[in-house]
C-alpha cells in the first residue's frame, strides 16, 4: 500500500489540518513573544515600546513568582498524591461485585462532570462556609469551632476541591485496569498460597503500575494549569497563599493591565511545564513502553 | 500421596445444576483425565477439587481428610491454568518461585528447587526472561514448573494444551505424560480432545451434562462403552449408530458398529449394501461415508486405498464380536 502515490495522496489530504493546526499554534506563540518584548500595560495605552527582556527580568524577580512556583508544585503533587492514594482502594471496592454497584459507580464518577466554577462555588458556599456550610454545622454538633477553610487553610482547602474533581478520573482508569486484571492470574496467586494482601502487592499493584502512569501523566497536564478553583474560591489569596502560576499571569495582564509582563510569564510557564514534561516522561514514560 | 475420593459432589450456581453427584475414587500416583463436550463441567469439577469453587453438596477427601472447608493454597494441589496465568511482571524465576516464597520457605532453598524445576523442564536458559518475550510451549513449561516446585500432592490440569498449535500439542503430550511418570504425582487433566484423553489417561472419566457417564481405563471405554454417550464420545471417526429393524434382529433398540469394525468390500455379498457418498483418501487410511439405505449413513474405514469414488455400490460387513447393543434407554446390553 505504501507506494509512493498513496504516500502523496495522504500528505496532500493531510495538509489543509496540519497547517491549520499549526496556525492555530504559531500566531498566538508569536504574539506572546512579541508583546513580551513590549512595554505594553493597558492603563497606558498608546505607549508601547520595545524593552527587550525586560520583562521577563521583572517577572522572573518578583517574590510572587517564586512564591506561585512553590504553590503549583505543591498543588500538582498533593492532587497527585490524594487521587492516587484514594484512587485504587476505591477502585478496588468498586471492583467488587455488590448489588447496586451501578448506582455507586455512577456518583462516584460524578463529579467528574460537573464544571470546575460549579463545584468550587458549591465547595465554597455550601460546604466550606464558615457560618452557613455543612462542615461548620457538623463542628458545630461536636461542639467544636468552625473552621474558616479559606483563611485558616487556604492551599489545602484549594488542593482538596480539586482532588475532589479528580479523583473519579483517577478511580476510573485505575478500575478499568483492574478489570483487565486476568482472573485465572487471581487464581494462581490464590493457589500459590498469596494472601489478599500479598496477592495485591505482587499481581494487583505492578499491573496498575501503567494506569498509575496514564494518570499521573494526564493529571498534570491539566493540574499545571488549574485556575478557576483558585479565580472563584480565594481570588489567589491570602496574600499569595493561593497563586499559581496560572493565577499569576492571569493577575499580571488582567489586575495590574501589565500585557508584556503577563506574555514574558507565560512564556515562561511554557518552557518550565516542558521542563516538567521531560522530567516525568523520563521517570514514568518508562512504564509505558510495551 | 496423593489419593483423591469424591463423594457424592454437587455443585449449583443459583437454579442451575452443574454437577449432579458425582462419586469417584482417584489412587495415588495415577493419571485420571476428565473429558466432556464443552459445558459439561468438567473444568467445574476441576475447580471444586482446587478450592477455587465451593461445593453445594457433598465431600471432597485428600488422603482421607475432607477438604471442602479448606482454601485452595491449603490442599496441597497446584494447578496448571488454560491461559497459564503466569504473572507478566515476573520473571521466569520469579514465576516458579512465587508459591514457596508466599509458603515462607528459606531463600537459598527456594533457588535450589527453582533450579532443579527448571533444569527438569529446560527452562534454565530463559530463567531471567519475562514471560511475553517466550514461546508458547515456553509459557506452558513455566506454567508446569510452577506447579511442580510445590511438590503437591496432586496436580491439576485445566485444558492447558488447547493455546498449542497441532505439532507442539503433541509434543508437549508426551512431555506431559513423561513428567507425570517420573515423578509419580496424581495428576487430574481436564480436556475436551478425546485423542488427548485417550493417550494421556490411565483412567478416563467421561462427563456428559453434569453426571459422571463412566470411568475407566481409556481400553475399557473404547471396548465396552457404558451407554450411548460413552460409546459416540470415545473413537474417531464416530460410532455408526442403527435404529429399527436392523437393530431389532440383535435384539436391541440400538446398535452401534465402529467405522474400523466394519469389513469394506467393493460389490461384495452379505452384509450392508449401500452407495458411497464422500471418500476421504488419507493415503494410510481410506474414511468412507456410504448411505446404505435401512441402515442410514454409515461411516467405515478401510485401512489403506481401495480406489472407490463417490457413486460406487459397496458391501459393509459389521465384526458381529464387536457390535454393541444399546437398550431404549440407551444403556449398553451386555450378554
Amino acid at each position: 500500500m505504501a507506494t509512493q502515490q498513496t504516500q502523496l495522496l495522504a500528505r496532500t489530504l493531510l495538509t489543509p489540518a496540519v497547517a491549520l493546526l499549526f496556525i492555530w499554534m504559531i500566531v498566538p506563540l508569536a504574539l506572546t513573544i512579541y508583546f513580551a518584548t513590549l512595554h505594553y500595560n493597558l492603563l497606558d495605552p498608546g505607549s508601547e515600546s520595545f524593552v527587550g527582556l525586560e520583562n521577563f527580568r521583572y517577572f522572573l524577580t518578583d517574590p510572587a513568582f517564586l512564591a506561585s512556583l512553590q504553590n503549583t508544585l505543591v498543588l500538582v503533587g498533593s492532587v497527585l498524591a490524594i487521587t492516587i492514594l484514594l484512587g485504587v482502594p476505591l477502585a478496588l471496592l468498586l471492583d467488587q461485585q455488590v448489588v447496586g454497584l451501578s448506582i455507586v459507580r455512577l456518583m462516584v464518577i460524578a463529579p467528574f462532570f460537573v464544571m470546575p466554577t460549579v463545584s468550587a462555588l458549591v465547595w465554597k458556599n455550601l460546604l466550606m462556609h464558615p457560618v452557613s456550610g455543612l462542615f461548620a454545622w457538623i463542628a458545630h454538633l461536636f461542639g467544636l469551632p468552625a473552621i474558616d477553610w479559606f483563611n485558616d487553610a487556604p492551599l489545602f482547602s484549594v488542593i482538596l476541591i480539586i482532588s475532589w474533581q479528580w479523583l473519579p478520573f483517577a478511580t476510573l482508569i485505575l478500575l478499568t485496569a483492574l478489570q483487565s486484571l486476568d482472573e485465572e492470574q487471581k487464581e494462581a496467586a490464590e493457589m500459590d498460597g498469596a494472601s489478599a494482601l500479598s496477592a495485591f502487592i505482587y499481581i494487583t499493584l505492578p499491573h496498575l503500575a501503567r494506569p498509575i502512569t496514564v494518570v499521573i501523566l494526564i493529571e498534570t497536564i491539566f493540574l499545571l494549569t488549574v485556575f478557576a478553583e483558585i479565580f472563584v474560591t480565594t481570588g489567589g489569596g491570602p496574600g499569595l497563599q493561593t497563586t499559581n502560576i496560572a493565577f499569576l499571569i492571569y493577575s499580571q495582564a488582567l489586575i495590574q493591565y501589565d500585557v508584556g509582563s503577563a506574555s514574558a510569564g507565560g512564556l515562561v510557564a511554557v518552557v518550565l511545564a516542558n521542563i516538567v514534561a521531560f522530567f516525568l516522561v523520563r521517570i514514568v514514560g518508562r512504564n509505558l513502553e510495551a | 500421596m496423593g489419593q483423591i475420593t469424591l463423594q457424592g459432589v454437587q455443585k449449583s450456581f443459583g437454579p442451575v445444576h452443574i454437577i449432579k453427584g458425582a462419586d469417584l475414587d482417584i489412587a495415588d500416583g495415577s493419571f485420571v483425565v476428565f473429558v466432556g463436550p464443552s459445558g459439561c463441567g468438567k473444568t467445574t469439577l476441576l475447580r471444586l477439587i482446587a478450592g477455587l469453587e465451593d461445593v453445594t453438596g457433598g465431600a471432597i477427601l485428600i488422603d482421607g481428610r475432607n477438604v471442602v472447608d479448606v482454601p485452595p493454597a491449603k490442599r496441597g494441589l497446584s494447578m496448571v491454568f488454560q491461559s497459564y496465568a503466569l504473572y507478566p511482571h515476573m520473571s521466569v524465576r520469579g514465576n516458579i518461585a512465587f508459591g514457596l516464597k508466599m509458603a515462607g520457605v528459606a531463600r537459598d532453598e527456594i533457588s535450589r528447587k527453582v533450579e532443579a524445576a527448571a533444569a527438569t523442564l529446560n527452562l534454565t536458559p530463559y530463567l531471567d526472561r519475562k514471560p511475553r518475550e517466550l514461546s508458547g510451549g515456553q509459557r506452558q513449561r513455566v506454567a508446569i514448573g510452577r506447579a511442580i516446585v510445590r511438590e503437591p500432592k496432586a496436580f491439576l490440569f485445566d485444558e492447558p494444551l488447547s493455546n498449542l498449535d497441532a505439532a507442539l500439542r503433541v509434543q508437549m503430550r508426551l512431555e506431559v505424560t513423561r513428567l507425570q511418570k517420573q515423578l509419580g504425582t496424581t495428576a487430574i487433566y481436564v480436556t475436551h480432545d478425546q485423542v488427548e484423553a485417550m493417550t494421556m489417561a490411565d483412567k478416563i472419566v467421561v462427563l456428559n451434562a453434569g453426571k459422571i457417564e463412566q470411568y475407566g481405563s481409556p481400553l475399557e471405554l473404547y471396548e465396552k462403552p457404558n451407554n450411548l454417550f460413552v460409546a459416540g464420545f470415545i473413537g474417531s471417526p464416530k460410532m455408526n449408530f442403527i435404529t429399527g429393524e436392523p437393530a431389532h434382529q440383535h435384539g436391541a433398540m440400538t446398535i452401534g458398529v465402529r467405522p474400523e469394525h466394519l469389513k469394506v468390500e467393493r460389490d461384495g455379498q452379505g452384509g450392508w449394501h449401500g452407495t458411497v457418498s464422500v471418500a476421504e483418501h488419507l493415503g494410510s487410511d481410506t474414511f468412507l461415508y456410504v448411505d446404505a439405505g435401512p441402515q442410514g449413513m454409515l461411516t467405515a474405514r478401510y485401512v489403506g486405498e481401495l480406489g472407490l469414488s463417490p457413486g460406487d455400490k459397496v458391501s459393509l460387513i459389521p465384526e458381529s464380536a464387536r457390535i454393541h447393543r444399546f437398550d431404549d434407554g440407551g444403556k449398553a446390553i451386555r450378554a
